[in-house]
């Protein structure tokens, strides 16, 4: 099948080293649930769940106990069955060693399900399974958590051309989708069948880097047997050549159908979608399971003795899954995701989440410090490799001088910050963090200014009030000192007078036409890249609004002010 | 505690230049073959300048010493004015070229990275200006006998046995000053330094830089970009007339395998630092200076023309780099331009 796909290039990329051998030698196997889950309330991008449980409340598995709050949200349920001990504040698996509400549950032991029912999407409208969807909890499962029912929208054509699976896992390290491809391609597939069905897709494209035959071989035959069952050639399973970041949404989508979709806008509008294959299988598993996503496969991998893939509750610690892979003496550290671009986190005991592809251990042999930064000489290595076509060093000069508009006019915002560049620079130049600092700063400054607007809007609304509330002042003292005269007359006007006054129409007006004035003001002085955000993009300021202050602390280092 | 990406892969500065030094061995080597260990004395004497300068304007500037001097730019500058100097141009000459490309167009600016000339050309276009003669004495063909060469460097100089013009001075002055008369070919045809392409010994130093050159690409230090562009156009422009009027214009296996053709397509010409950066800027940067250099070489009064061509074209770089923006992912179809 693969043979006959045609592959489109993307620039760039690098080829790490991939260590992906060892924890792909034995099954997934099921985590043991420990003593206690922390289930961080907020699991996705969007806005984070409401609680719905107390402490001391018991719960079920797979009982919801935190409600998608907003457009952009998702669910979050009990990974067992047990008494919830506490909705509190704990420390979440992030770099900058943030809090945030989670509930606390001890497991009962039973691990017991809640009534379990498929769900009928076929019967269902739409609307109806995206909602479905968005209470099953099902996010993104590559890493970004994007809530998945905001994508299973066909777009303005009501179709797309083309659905793609992404089973390419690039990142060093990570197994996750490789044993879940050889172990479960059929539920995958199954998942891809309802994804497909919801888009109006023609064809789906599973893109598996070709390190990966296992997996390869796997998923073909269950497309076959999809294939053979449909009557249609839908379902095509495609190696694609092993190149860091291949794995990359955009990326993917460029080098299966050869469609470049711009920073910024929705894929649907270029025919295209694209899905993890464990996001597909979480979709399998809501609706013809009726499960909502309450564990993931997480492969341990980096400084242990036996690295492998565990089939892992959400809130279960680190520290417990990385017990049973015997960590070795010299671990310093524990990364959540890959080394290209994971995450450092502030302690061992943070807890497994829904995007907790991999729990990598560091050590000092096996990520060495990076030797001190040097001068850039510009030789254009970073941009040899970036995959975003950016011009590496130019966007680093500005950032670095914080001239943060011209780094916004080399694209800064089009660096998905795979670190290629700063994987190959010779003068060990940490480049991402000079961006995200930048990208940081830049949506401080706006966050900063939004909100000097609204300071200035209220400003202006006051003074609008206080204009009213003087002329009304003014109109009963009038009224007053008239009133003897006029009252048998005011009393006939008052019976036919409408409902509001012209006057008070006019004020109405007047206040209004400020508004508005106040509005298009804003809308001027607004920075023009954050107009017209996707529910994405608003999602992703989220993200990096919460970043914000962790990165100043990491970015601090690096800014000195030496030349 | 670092950040993501945790690992990077092993490459360095010191490394990248490193192997540029090493890719001027063969070219090196060829030279001392054919005129004499002098040349040796001359990178020797342009190095132990050059460190020590890179050192003081270090300590002066407050940086680290040794992460710096280490790296290595010092000596690939270094080397450059030693291959690019008269090998047996006197000592002082070669100290002071030195010096102006480290301490001026170097650490003036700002140092590692930050220069917006190739330094080493620089002290090439500077000491030409101010001592042409001495620039312009070559150590014949053939003549290695190091004593008389090192004396010329060290003591007293008794040049004439010695010495001769480049073939391309040679011609130049031939065709501009004999009588009106003189002819490409009767020039070439009458001197057997002319040797058969780019004048004899220089035809294979050019040989031995162009190996270094392949060995640079392979390594991927450079790109073809700029190479290919700038030998083109040379190729093409000095073809171009020759075939116009081959009795007043040298063909161009003349142009690419004599003076520092081959030295500046890969060595000079892709220096990273003062060049441009986007594919298309290289390609438009490398023929500029070629173009440039023809030109010179051509119509100017100085022997070769690459030293002031790789200037000119420096001030423009950030221009052309600015125009000629790659299109980011995605924005194919939207209109390019300056960022
Ligand atoms: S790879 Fe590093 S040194 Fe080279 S141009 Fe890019 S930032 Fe500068
Ligand atoms: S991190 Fe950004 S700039 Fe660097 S290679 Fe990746 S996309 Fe390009």
């Amino acid at each position: 099948m693969s043979a006959l796909q045609r592959l489109f290039g993307f620039h760039g990329g690098v080829k790490p080293a991939y260590h992906k051998e060892a924890s792909t030698t034995a099954p997934i196997a099921v985590a043991p649930t420990p003593t206690r889950l922390v289930i961080p309330l907020h699991q996705s991008i969007g806005g984070p769940p409401r609680p719905l449980v107390k402490p001391g409340e018991r719960v079920l598995k797979g009982q919801r106990i935190g409600s998608a709050d907003g457009n952009v949200s998702s669910a979050v349920h009990a990974s067992t069955s047990g008494t919830v001990v506490a909705v509190e504040m704990c420390l979440m698996p992030h770099t900058s060693g943030l809090s945030a509400l989670c509930v606390v549950i001890e497991p009962d032991g039973r691990d017991e399900w809640i009534a379990l029912q498929a769900f009928d999407y076929r019967a269902a409208t739409p609307t109806q399974t995206r909602d479905y969807l968005r209470d099953a909890g099902v996010v993104g499962l590559g890493g970004a958590v994007f809530p998945t029912y905001l994508k299973l929208n066909a777009g303005k054509q009501g179709k797309l051309e083309t659905l793609v699976l992404n089973g390419a896992e690039c990142e060093p390290f990570i197994t996750c989708d490789d044993v879940l491809m050889r172990e479960r391609a059929d539920a995958i597939l199954r998942g891809a069948v309802i994804m497909r069905e919801m888009l109006a897709a023609g064809q789906v494209l599973v893109g598996i880097e070709d390190n990966k035959p296992e997996a390869v071989a796997a998923m073909e035959a269950a497309a076959r047997a999809v294939n053979a069952a449909s009557g249609d050639d839908a379902i095509r399973v495609v190696a694609v050549p092993t190149r860091y970041p291949a794995g990359g949404a955009k990326q993917l989508i460029r080098v299966l159908t050869g469609i470049e979709v711009p920073h910024g806008e929705r894929s649907t509008d270029y025919g295209v979608q694209c899905f993890n294959v464990g996001t597909a299988y979480a979709i399998h598993e809501a609706i013809e399971l009726g499960q909502p996503l309450i564990s993931r496969i997480v492969t341990v991998a980096g400084n242990v003795g036996h690295a492998r893939n565990y089939q892992v509750l959400f809130g279960t610690p680190m520290k417990d899954l990385i017990a049973l892979c015997a960590p070795l003496p010299d671990s310093d550290r524990v990364i959540m995701g890959g080394p290209m671009m994971g995450f450092l986190m502030p302690a061992d005991q943070v807890p497994v989440v829904k995007a907790t592809n991999c729990v990598l251990v560091g050590s000092k042999k096996l990520f060495p410090p990076p030797p001190p930064e040097m001068p850039c000489i510009r030789c254009g290595e970073c941009a040899k490799v970036c995959p975003a076509d950016l011009q590496p060093f130019e966007m680093y000069w500005f950032s670095r001088a914080r001239i943060f508009g011209k780094a916004q006019e080399y694209n800064l915002f089009d660096c998905i910050e795979c670190g290629c560049c700063a994987y190959v620079c010779p003068s060990r130049i940490p480049l991402v963090d000079y961006y995200r600092f930048a990208k940081s700063e830049i949506w401080t400054r706006e966050v900063e200014k939004e909100a000097a607007d609204e300071a200035r809007e209220r400003y202006e609304f006051r003074l609008l009030r206080e204009e009213r509330e003087k002329q009304e002042k003014a109109a009963k003292l009038a009224a007053k000192t008239a009133a003897g005269r006029e009252k048998a007359a005011a009393a006939v006007a008052e019976a036919q007078k409408p409902a509001v006054t012209p006057e008070e129409d006019a004020k109405k007006a007047l206040i209004a036409a400020a508004l508005e004035r106040v509005k298009t003001q804003k809308e001027l002085v607004h920075p023009e890249n954050t107009v017209d955000l996707t529910p994405e993009q608003q999602a992703e300021v989220a993200a990096i609004e919460a970043r914000r202050a962790e990165i100043r602390e990491m970015a601090k280092p690096h800014l000195r002010q030496d030349d | 505690m670092n950040n993501s990406p945790y690992f990077l892969q092993p490459a360095s500065v010191q490394s990248v230049m490193l192997r540029v030094l090493l890719a001027l061995l063969p070219g090196i080597a060829i030279y001392v073959w054919f005129f004499g260990a002098a040349v040796l004395v001359q990178i020797a004497l342009a190095s132990v300048t050059a460190l020590a300068a890179e050192a003081a304007m270090l300590k002066a500037r407050g940086k680290p010493l040794l992460m710096f001097l280490g790296d290595g730019s010092a000596l690939v500058t270094a080397w450059l004015i030693a291959l690019t100097f008269p090998p047996i141009a006197p000592w002082w000459l070669t100290v002071i070229g030195v010096l102006t490309a480290i301490v001026i167009a170097k650490h003036l600016y700002g140092g590692l990275g930050q220069n917006p000339f190739n330094p080493a050309m620089v002290a090439f276009a500077l000491m030409i200006v101010a001592y042409p003669s001495l620039m312009s004495q070559w150590p014949a063909v053939g003549f290695t006998d190091f004593l008389p060469q090192w004396n010329a460097i060290f003591g007293t100089r008794q040049l004439d046995a010695i010495t001769m013009a480049t073939p391309l001075d040679a011609l130049r002055t031939a065709l501009h000053t004999a009588d009106a008369r003189a002819t490409v070919a009767g020039v070439l045809g009458n001197d057997a330094t002319f040797g058969n392409i780019g004048g004899k010994g220089w035809e294979w130093v050019a040989a031995g830089y162009f190996l270094g050159g392949i060995y640079l690409l392979q390594q991927r230090i450079i790109t073809w970009h700029m190479p290919a562009a700038f030998l083109a156009t040379l190729f093409l422009i000095s073809g171009g007339f020759a075939l116009y009027d081959p009795t007043r214009f040298v063909g161009p296996s003349f142009h690419l395998f004599t003076g520092g053709a081959m030295l500046g397509a890969f060595f000079i010409v892709t220096d990273p630092v003062s060049g441009c950066t986007t594919p298309r800027g290289k390609l438009i940067f490398a023929a500029g200076i070629a173009l440039l250099t023809w030109v010179i070489r051509t119509f100017g009064a100085y022997p070769d023309g690459i030293a002031f061509a790789v200037l000119l074209m420096n001030i423009a770089a950030p221009l052309i780099d600015m125009y000629t923006q790659p299109p980011v992912f995605g924005h194919k179809n939207k209109r390019g331009g300056p960022p």
